[in-house]
């Protein structure tokens, strides 16, 4: 499924530029730690976290990740927005917590 | 092929930037995608330790037609019991950075996943040489 199709049925809100409507998303991967999506997140998925700080962005990038979700409406800094849009990586947002969204995108990819 | 990137210690905002530019360089040179990412998680490990626990550190790139090798060395406090550093869990990271999400003390035990070859080698009060090695042609 494409990621704009998920934005729309899931209704997140777009917190960064998105390149690429048509980007894949095969999966996802839900964690605040940072080495845990380092070491068991794989290309393509969506992050699902808490985590607002710029270096979320780094990880996703060198990670090949299709894009990240910020739960219980956490905003992202403004460094991470342009690291976001620099390393073309959207950035997503919605009122759900960790567990609702999670389970919402299991659904939707099953 | 030889290159060299500096790593600051304690600036997280640029954790991180020298394992993007090495996968940058590795993509270029059109290396196997899965050696690509087993590199990308070991090295950026080892920069973060760099950053959460030492002062200064080099990423030092060394790739030819058999294998790649990264070296990471630091100025630092070192690393006073190595086997207690590598269990999964084990942190000495203090309470701001962990709330940021790293020393889940899963860098080390990432690194030794990832690479062909780790040899870590520390001194106390004086700073740790990670190196890691990459086969081109292992499987
Ligand atoms: N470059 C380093 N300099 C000093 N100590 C280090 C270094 N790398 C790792 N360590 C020590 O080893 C521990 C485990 O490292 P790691 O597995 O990466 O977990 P984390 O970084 O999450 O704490 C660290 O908490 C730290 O005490
Ligand atoms: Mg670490």
């Amino acid at each position: 499924m494409n990621i704009i199709t998920i934005i729309d049925k899931l209704g997140l809100t777009q917190l960064s530029e998105i390149f690429n409507p048509e980007q894949e998303i095969n999966g996802g991967y839900t964690s605040d730690l940072l080495s845990d999506v380092m070491g068991n997140a794989s290309e393509g998925e969506v992050w699902i976290t808490m985590q607002t700080h710029k270096n979320i962005i780094a990880v996703a990038s060198l990670k090949e990740l299709a894009a990240i979700i910020i739960v219980n409406n956490h905003k992202p800094e403004k460094d991470t927005i342009e690291a976001a849009e620099k390393e073309q990586i959207p950035l997503l947002g919605t009122n759900n917590g960790a567990f609702e969204i999670s389970g919402e995108i299991y659904n939707l990819l099953k | 092929m030889h290159a060299q990137y500096e790593i600051q210690g304690g600036d997280f905002t640029k954790a991180g930037l020298a394992s993007s530019e090495v996968k940058k360089m590795l993509k270029q040179l059109n290396l196997d995608p899965k050696i690509i990412k087993r590199i990308a998680v070991a090295m950026y490990e080892a920069e973060v330790n760099v950053v959460a626990h030492a002062y200064h550190g080099i990423m030092d790139i060394e790739l030819n037609t058999e294998k790649i090798i990264i070296k990471v060395q630091d100025t630092g406090p070192g690393i006073a019991d190595i086997d207690k550093a590598m269990e999964e869990g084990f942190s000495t990271a203090s309470k701001e950075v962990r709330e940021m999400g790293f020393g889940a003390g899963m860098g080390l035990p990432n690194i030794k996943k990832n690479a062909d070859e780790l040899i870590l080698n520390s001194k106390i009060n004086k700073g740790t040489e990670v190196k890691l090695v990459f086969y081109l042609n292992h499987q």
